[in-house]
């Protein structure tokens, strides 16, 4: 469980009624989100469902056709192009928000010409302005903190999956980031390494971090999150707290979906 | 024979030594120009509107499309005017004229850049996605992007084409003779004619062109591995 949430934590991230299309394909129907802080939710759903698009509307990696979103009580000013499409109104307003807001990728994407260390402190001393030695201090110690001290001069190509993606979750927390998406984390390692990143981000959830999870991993959703959040199709199915959404789903679909993933 | 290399009055040594030079210095504008042109013409294929990509695609097609000599006698005949005209446009009145070593390194500088255009273009379509999201999703700006993280990734790519493409534009130098610049060609060629010993000086020719791409070749090799930092598990 994580630190506990109190009544008046404020909302981290609020998404509103958020539509997003590619071509003739519409990914997202309407889904509406709040991530309270220090809040772990678990985003669950089968492949294809829209859940790296939702992540990816929040920290515009993907620009929403329409809805609202809020990171920390800002909100994404989007407005639309001559074409009619929707895009930001403000790049630094989306660098801003992007520093606010980390991002774990199911592939990893640690720069493979950059060591360890250099991945990590790359965005604290070039976008944030942190003077190097104190970048190198911090990051040092987030190494550590993830298990890799040992591995700082080492390049990408040279670690294990599981090494890597603790890799990239440090280079992530050396932004301070308010919140944090997770995007499958787990779902790109061999089994067996699996459970080290798991325990990183156990870690993180025990220290308060306010979280966004997509993934497969059932039984750390249930045990680590506050709330499920069931994505079918682009549309949320159900939601609520780990005990009722794995315990007693009130959508069929949703059982259908933890029948096959052997969670019923 | 061989004193007819000779430095000083009596030998060509001199002359050919000045003439390598110019050959040097030529092919380096000309493959900086053709850098500058590869890399505009690249980003207006990837990332241009219309119009742009549309003059990007007839630029590399036509200079790739015709006889790099052809290019030169292009320049060589039509550059003068070109250049007037367009000096007009802001404002000068009067004849611009183009000295040979200008027309030169413009017209081996076009050619280059067409290749090299073709070569940035792959390269940079070669750097993963994710690479390059990983940067935005952490709040780094366009241009540090470009800086940090895709040109470093794209020269891992680029270097072997852009070696080609250096020993290319280091031999199409040898075409510029015909504007009467002294290269290395050039010089060779006068000296082959007034001493009738066309083997001496065309080996000699020869022999300098070698060490100059193989010198350079051992240079682009080190800047490869360079590159290519943390590719290979065992290579960092
Ligand atoms: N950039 C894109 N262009 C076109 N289609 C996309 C793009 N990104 C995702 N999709 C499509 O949107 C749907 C939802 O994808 P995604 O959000 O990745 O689902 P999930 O993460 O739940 O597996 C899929 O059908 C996918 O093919
Ligand atoms: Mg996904």
């Amino acid at each position: 469980m994580s630190a506990p949430v109190t009544p008046a934590a404020q909302p981290a991230i609020v998404v509103e009624d958020l539509h997003k299309r590619f071509g003739d394909l519409e990914v997202l129907k309407g889904v509406s989100l709040t991530a309270r802080e220090r809040e772990v939710v678990a985003l669950i759903g089968s492949s294809g469902s829209g859940k790296s698009t939702l992540l990816r509307c929040i920290n515009l990696l993907e620009v929403p056709d329409s809805g609202r979103v809020w990171i920390e009580g800002e909100e994404l000013r989007l407005t639309t192009d001559r074409s009619g499409r929707a895009r930001p109104a403000d790049r630094r307003q989306v660098d801003r928000i992007r520093r606010r807001c980390g991002m774990v990728f199911q592939s990893f994407n640690l720069w493979t010409h950059r060591s360890v260390l250099e991945n990590v402190i790359e965005a604290p001393v070039h976008v944030l302005g942190q003077p190097r030695d104190e970048a190198v201090a911090r990051a040092e110690r987030l190494l550590a903190k993830v298990g890799l001290d040992q591995k700082k001069d080492a390049y990408p190509a040279q670690l294990s999956g599981g090494q890597q993606q603790r890799a990239a979750i440090a280079r992530m927390l050396a932004m301070e980031p308010q919140v944090m998406l997770f995007d499958e984390p787990t779902s790109a390692l061999d089994p067996e390494l699996v459970g080290e990143v798991l325990r990183v981000m156990r870690d993180l959830a025990d220290e308060g971090a306010t979280m966004l999870i997509v993934t497969h991993e059932m039984a750390f959703a249930r045990e680590v999150s506050d709330k499920v959040v069931f994505l079918h199709q682009g549309r949320i199915e159900e939601e609520g707290p780990p005990e009722q959404v794995f315990g007693n789903p009130s959508s069929e679909r949703c059982r259908q979906f933890l029948a096959r993933e052997g969670r019923l | 024979m061989l004193d007819l290399l000779q430095f000083g009055d009596s030998g060509w040594g001199d002359e050919i030594l000045r003439g390598a030079g110019m050959t040097l210095v030529v092919a380096v504008l000309a493959y900086g120009i053709g850098l500058v042109l590869g890399s505009l013409s690249a980003a207006a294929t990837l990332a241009g509107g219309l119009l742009l990509r549309g003059a990007a695609a007839v630029y590399t097609t036509v200079v790739r499309g015709v006889p790099a000599l052809l290019v030169i006698w292009l320049l060589f005949f039509g550059g003068g005017s070109a250049a007037t005209w367009a000096a007009g446009l802001f404002g000068f009145s009067g004849r611009v004229d183009l000295s040979p070593f200008v027309i030169g390194v413009l017209a081996v500088g076009l050619v280059s850049g067409a290749y090299a255009a073709e070569v940035i273009r792959g390269a940079v379509q070669a750097v993963p996605a994710g690479q390059l999201e990983a940067a935005r999703a952490l709040g780094m700006q366009r241009g540090l992007i470009l800086r940090r993280i895709l040109v470093p990734l794209a020269l891992r790519y680029a270097l072997p084409g852009l070696s080609n493409v250096w020993q290319m534009t280091l031999k199409d130098t040898s075409l510029i003779m015909v504007t009467g610049l002294a290269e290395l060609m050039r010089v060779s060629f006068v000296a082959s004619g007034s001493t009738r010993q066309p083997f001496l000086f065309y080996i000699a020719a020869a022999v300098i062109f070698m060490l100059l791409t193989t010198g350079s070749e051992l240079l682009f090799h080190r800047a490869e591995r360079r590159a290519a930092r943390g590719v290979r598990r065992a290579g960092a």
